[in-house]
């Protein structure tokens, strides 16, 4: 085999790559890690393609747990992080991966559970007796597990409710170490409890037995906070853009198509940007 | 029983409207896992060979290695490319993580172990039968290779499916370095675990007949392909 051929055959696997590139890649597009309840929920689907008209940036959102979320920012593999967990967004930012951090909108969770309601918490406004009627029961629960915003928050939950879980968990506490949607699966597969965001509980079709048995408490607010991954960490990191994204969330035009984002007449998330101390 | 009769008319329906976005996803998936399987097989090929041929101290390990990297855990390459391409990783700069070439790349090094592995067995299996004409035509081993290589060309047709087989319908590795970017890096199985995420079973199970149907028909035309080649020049 001449030398040339070899060569050839060297350069063979990279040509391949080459053609598999998108032709002559259009730049104009961020990189979003986000929630998969900002996802699933279908918020992205009716929000992005309004923001693209409008600025001609295309926003790839990779959405995942918040824990891996922010990860994915911390690495600079994305511009823009737009999660729910305050505490590890401000730490995320205290250590400098994040800049310019914004409060953009808000739902709720909501405690999930079989309708024939094996605790007997159906109706509860109080988030936290709740979950020691579950524990006290003992009837499944079916956790994330997964560091995710949701779960975090869980864990919160189960602190208000006097609980030190990691002690007090036995067979009838599962975590799923998966997203929401795998887990309300999970749940609605052996008629577990669950914590879940209004967004994805709404979207989410296969149900079964489950319906939602407690909401409205205070304490199952859910904030979502967006933020410009820092370019003086990450200098490939298209700032410019990201906070074209950023302003255009916060901007009354995007809080508007927020809002407008409905379920069966259901509004999925409430915007509640707001300029000076946020 | 419904969910499965769903299932099917979710597939016909998405094939009777021919989905656009549908028709993207199976694009893409075609490009991925035909760019990977080719660059399997650039790679895969000469080095099946050379093992068989090579007389080298560690041969046998060599073989067993090969043989053992077949089942390597795609999320385990998955990971393993995704820190290789992240931004903080040795490769960041050149901006592939969550793009179509992450994807080849990752399932490139899946199936590659599986075309070397295969092809060894074909192309030793060959060279027993063949060796002392070989010797005795005094050729030497760069061109026993690819006369071996091109003798067994239609049993290796069959390596190819298996390495295609496997690169159309793994989830683990290029979810986590495409990211299921809509439009961009979503594939028939990563929309299938999107999918399945949501609830939306019957459509998810959809996804998977058209997906199944595809690998069916890839491999209808390789085999037509091979009978007719093997009719006229085998």
């Amino acid at each position: 085999m001449s030398l040339a051929r070899r060569a050839l055959l060297a350069l063979l696997p990279f040509a391949a790559l080459a053609l598999a590139m998108p032709a002559a890649a259009e730049d104009k597009f961020i990189v979003v890690s986000s929630t998969t309840s900002t996802q699933d929920s279908g918020l992205f689907g009716h929000i992005l393609p309004l923001f693209k008209a409008k600025t001609g940036i295309e926003v790839r959102v990779v959405a995942q747990g918040t824990g891996q979320a922010l990860d994915t920012g911390r690495r600079g593999d994305a511009d823009v992080v737009f999660v729910h967990d305050k505490v590890a967004e401000e730490k995320f930012v205290a250590e400098g991966f994040g800049i310019d951090r914004r409060e953009v909108m808000y739902n709720d969770f909501v405690l999930i559970g079989p309708k024939f309601d094996t605790a007997k918490v159906m109706g509860s406004k109080d988030i936290a007796a709740s979950l020691k009627k579950i524990a006290d029961a003992k009837a499944p629960f079916a956790s994330r597990g997964d560091k995710s915003g949701t779960h975090a928050a869980e864990l919160r939950l189960w602190k208000i409710a006097g609980l030190d879980i990691a002690t007090a968990k036995g067979p009838w506490y599962r975590e799923t170490g998966q997203g929401m949607g795998p887990t309300l699966n999970i749940a609605a597969a052996m008629n577990a409890y669950l914590i879940a965001d209004r967004g994805t509980w709404l979207s989410f079709k296969n149900r079964a037995d489950l319906v939602v048995v407690v909401e409205g408490d205070q304490r199952l607010f859910n904030q979502y906070g967006v933020m410009l991954v820092n370019p003086a960490k990450h200098p490939h990191v298209k700032q410019e853009r990201g906070m074209a994204f950023i302003n255009w969330l916060t901007s009354p035009e995007g809080q508007r198509d927020i809002a407008n984002y409905k379920i069966n007449g259901e509004q999925l998330f409430f915007p509640n940007y707001r300029r000076a101390g946020s | 029983m419904t969910d499965v009769g769903a299932a099917f008319m979710a597939a016909i329906g998405l094939i009777a409207g021919l989905d656009a976005p549908l028709i993207e996803i199976v694009a893409l998936s075609l490009q991925i896992s035909l760019s990977a399987v080719a660059i399997a097989c650039i790679l895969g090929l000469p080095l099946g060979a050379a093992v068989t041929l090579g007389r080298f101290r560690f041969r046998h390990s060599a073989i067993v290695t090969l043989n053992a990297l077949m089942g390597l855990p795609p999320v385990v390459v998955g990971l393993f490319v995704y820190l290789m391409l992240s931004r903080a990783g040795p490769l960041g700069a050149l901006g592939l993580l969550f793009t179509p070439p992450a994807m080849i790349i990752a399932q490139a090094i899946l199936i590659t172990p599986i075309i070397a592995a295969l092809s060894r067995q074909i192309i030793e299996d060959a060279w027993i039968e063949y060796e002392e004409q070989l010797r005795s035509l005094g050729a030497p081993p760069r061109r026993a290779v690819w006369t071996l290589i091109w003798d067994t060309r239609f049993s290796l047709v069959t390596v190819v499916l298996a390495g295609f087989g496997r690169a159309a319908a793994e989830v683990g590795a290029v979810i986590i370095v495409g990211g299921n970017i809509d439009g961009v890096t979503r594939v028939m199985t990563t929309a299938i675990a999107l999918e399945t995420s949501k609830g939306d079973l019957p459509l998810a199970l959809g996804l998977g007949i058209i997906l199944m149907a595809l690998v069916l028909a890839a491999n209808a035309a390789a085999y037509t392909l091979k009978e007719a080649a093997q009719r006229r020049f085998g």
